[in-house]
């Protein structure tokens, strides 16, 4: 009779996932560049880019500038299509984010932006969907708001070139 | 008012943006509809650390800057303009530690719409990095 092996102790899988996801966010100068934090729930994440006056594109509105908002949901894509590639074998225990590097960034093939709303200067949240993953390439759509989830300000689509993984073949 | 005193406000009301001067951008030309903003090398904007590659964003940044001035240039000149949207294609990796440069053309105007195209490459480089298409609004004064 097997039984289940027992589930590993609450801090150990947070130490890890939070490890991996501070690796994708501290390590790019970008990101940083643009103040941009990340938030997760088990494996849901949320980028907050943090307002601060350089982010300005129209001083009289004033209004965040496109490039930022373009920036911003980029930025919230490639982190979520990141991690879901690295989440089985984060969660397994096979990548160790604390002694292992993490595998390379998929890179962006094309990407496509809708400006919906002002972008106010203040705070603002975006969650991405990966709606397609395969070894070589992969979807995401990625929304952004501000004061009220149900009014996003901007929306993307994005696709990328995946990176190589060990073992198997392209498909 | 002359091209150059048109050329000179111009080139101080894209220089006086906020996140454009943060970049460093910088416009080369602008008229006709037609605008060249150049945006030096800088770590910051690193998204690939292992590469020292430039991060996407920071090339929609300055297409998004390009293809507005290229519409507000245009003769038909609209008072203001927003951009309706963008879409770029990523050909390949900018060089690490060179210069980007940008050239839009706003090649359509609508009472309503304005429609932009431009190119992003690394000077001396014949291969462009990325490309983009894009539609802005038309703010009548």
């Amino acid at each position: 009779m097997s039984r289940r092996p027992r589930p590993e102790p609450v801090q150990v899988v947070k130490q890890r996932r939070d490890a991996a996801l501070r690796r994708l966010v501290e390590h790019v100068p970008y990101v940083q560049f643009l103040g941009i934090t990340v938030d997760r729930r088990g494996d849901e994440l949320t980028a907050t880019l943090n307002f601060s006056d350089k982010l300005i594109g129209n001083p009289l509105l004033p209004a965040i500038h496109g490039g930022v908002t373009a920036s911003f949901l980029e930025v919230t894509a490639i982190m979520e299509v990141s991690w879901a590639m690295i989440w089985d074998d984060l969660e397994s225990g096979r990548l160790d984010p604390q002694t292992a590097d993490l595998p390379r960034l998929p890179k962006t093939i094309d990407f496509a932006v809708d400006y919906l709303r002002t972008g106010l200067p203040r705070d603002a949240y975006a969650r991405a969907r990966v709606t397609r993953q395969g070894r070589r390439y992969a979807s995401v759509q990625v929304e952004a708001w501000q004061d009220n989830r149900d009014r996003p300000f901007a929306h993307a689509s994005a696709r990328f070139l995946m990176p190589p993984r060990d073992g198997g073949s392209d498909g | 008012m002359d091209s150059d005193t048109k050329a000179r406000i111009a080139r101080q009301f894209i220089e006086a943006i906020p996140f454009s001067r943060a970049l460093g951008m910088r416009l080369e030309e602008i008229g006709g509809g037609v605008a060249v903003i150049s945006m030096p090398w800088n770590p910051d904007l690193i998204g690939d650390p292992e590469r020292g590659v430039i991060h996407g964003g920071a090339v929609s940044a300055l297409m998004d800057t390009c293809g507005g001035a290229a519409v507000m240039s245009h003769p038909a000149a609209p008072a203001g303009t927003a951009t309706i949207d963008l879409r770029i294609d990523y050909m390949r990796a900018a060089t690490p530690g060179a210069p980007l440069i940008a050239r839009a053309e706003c090649h359509h105007i609508t009472r309503s719409v304005a429609f932009m195209r431009a190119v992003a490459s690394n000077p001396g480089e014949d291969a462009p990095v990325a490309m983009a298409t894009g539609t802005f609004t038309v703010e009548r004064a």
